[in-house]
């Protein structure tokens, strides 16, 4: 799903299930790498995380609450706080650890 | 589990392994290209200015249309990372996604660098609150602030002057003198007024307050000062080779690490062939041009080694 500075409460500090967050830029290669791999994983984990995207460009509060710098960033959130962060795309298997290990918090 | 044998199987997507891919196309050999980082370090540059038949064009954008060209031939990227190699019976096993794997007769490695690290203080903690390697990913950020580029290549110098038209005030640290990036791009970068070149100094460490990078150290004074104050850095000192795999196969590396290649993109090992930043075939001049030439030269190299009829 799309995130912005407008839903992101709602849709991600409140959510009831995990969230992860994708923070990207249509300017970034690496990120345009790693949106199919998100899409990818919204299926995978279906019911179990969220996940969704944040365009960083058109969302700078969001983005600089959380200071993110350097994109791709994922951020994993639960019951509103900030338990897992990724900078960089470490591939899908990466981003299957950081779930998976938020899973288990 | 597919037991087909493929030609080939190239590990790399950047522009060596793509114009393998091409070429391997055009001799009909039966291939896939294998490689989750989509145009490899090509994708990252912000402009190439010196890839012939492009005045200009963004790294990405040209990374796309290689791989048009790639797919244009029914050939498939598929987006996976290798995590081995194993050589039986004269067939090579290529590994990823745990227990899958893919046969082929020849291999052609172009899994090119991984970026360098300056390997002091700061550096990981601070990692995506002010430190970066990329600066068509991260510029953004730093609109109107102050940052430091470390390196002196080529790349460092796009990187600089990339980076001078969205931060106010960008320092090039370089521990030689004077920069090894072309005259082109000295010349460039002397005319922004922004941009402030110190010479012959490095970096000893990245400090900052809990969130993010405030200041870096330097390991001599510069105007009486050995702390500069700023708000991020942008490291771009080169690459590593990415050779993890080659190694257990017994692939002959040189003393800066990277596999060793004859004129014809052979390694020691038979079957094996290597191309662009990863092979030593032009030392350390990596461009996208010699890398391409090198793709091509690999592919050419397969073919004669399959059609001779070794193996």
């Amino acid at each position: 799903m799309q995130l912005n500075d407008q839903n992101f409460e709602k849709e991600v500090l409140k959510s009831n299930i995990p969230v992860l967050v994708d923070f990207w830029a249509n300017w970034c290669g690496p990120c345009k790498m790693a949106g199919p791999v998100i899409d990818q994983l919204e299926k995978d984990y279906a019911g179990k995380i969220k996940v969704g995207k944040l365009d960083v460009d058109e969302n700078p509060q969001i983005s600089q609450k959380y200071a993110v710098m350097s994109i791709p960033t994922v951020i994993i959130f639960k019951d509103g706080k900030e338990i897992k962060r990724q900078v960089g795309f470490p591939g899908k298997e990466g981003y299957i650890k950081i779930l998976e290990e938020a899973l288990k918090e | 589990m597919d037991n087909k044998i493929y030609d080939l199987i190239i590990i790399g997507t950047g522009p060596a392994g793509l114009t393998a891919s091409i070429y391997a196309s055009r001799y009909h050999l039966n291939h896939l290209v294998l490689g989750s980082k989509e145009g490899g370090s090509l994708s990252l540059a912000a402009e190439v200015e010196n890839y012939p038949g492009f005045k200009k064009i963004a790294g990405l954008d040209l990374a796309n249309k290689m791989m048009e060209q790639v797919e244009a031939f029914g050939v498939e990227i598929l987006a996976k990372e290798t995590t081995g190699i194993e050589k039986k019976d004269g067939v090579f096993k290529v590994q990823f996604d745990g227990g899958k794997f893919l046969q082929a007769k020849t291999i052609i490695i172009a899994t090119g660098t991984e970026r360098r690290k300056l390997n002091v203080p700061g550096e990981t903690e601070y990692l995506g609150k002010g430190v970066s390697y990329c600066t068509t990913c991260d510029g953004n950020f730093f609109k109107e602030k102050v940052v430091a580029m470390v390196g002196g290549s080529n790349a460092a110098a796009l990187g600089t002057y990339h980076l001078s038209n969205i931060v106010s005030k960008i320092y090039l640290i370089y521990r030689k003198k004077p920069l090894r990036a072309e005259p082109f791009w000295r010349e460039r970068i002397e005319k922004e007024s922004n941009i402030e070149i110190i010479y012959e100094t490095n970096v000893v460490e990245i400090l900052g307050d809990e969130g993010k990078v405030t200041k870096i150290k330097l390991d001599k004074p510069y105007k009486n000062n050995q702390e500069l104050t700023l708000d991020g850095v942008f490291i771009e000192i080169g690459g590593v080779p990415g050779t993890q795999l080659t190694i257990p196969l017994g692939v002959d590396l040189d003393g800066s690490g990277f596999i060793k290649v004859s004129s014809d993109m052979k390694t020691n090992i038979e079957g094996i062939f290597a191309a662009g930043d990863v092979a030593n075939a032009t030392g350390e001049f990596h461009q996208i041009v010699t890398a391409t030439a090198e793709g091509a030269l690999a592919a050419n190299s397969v073919y004669k080694y399959l059609k001779g009829g070794q193996k």
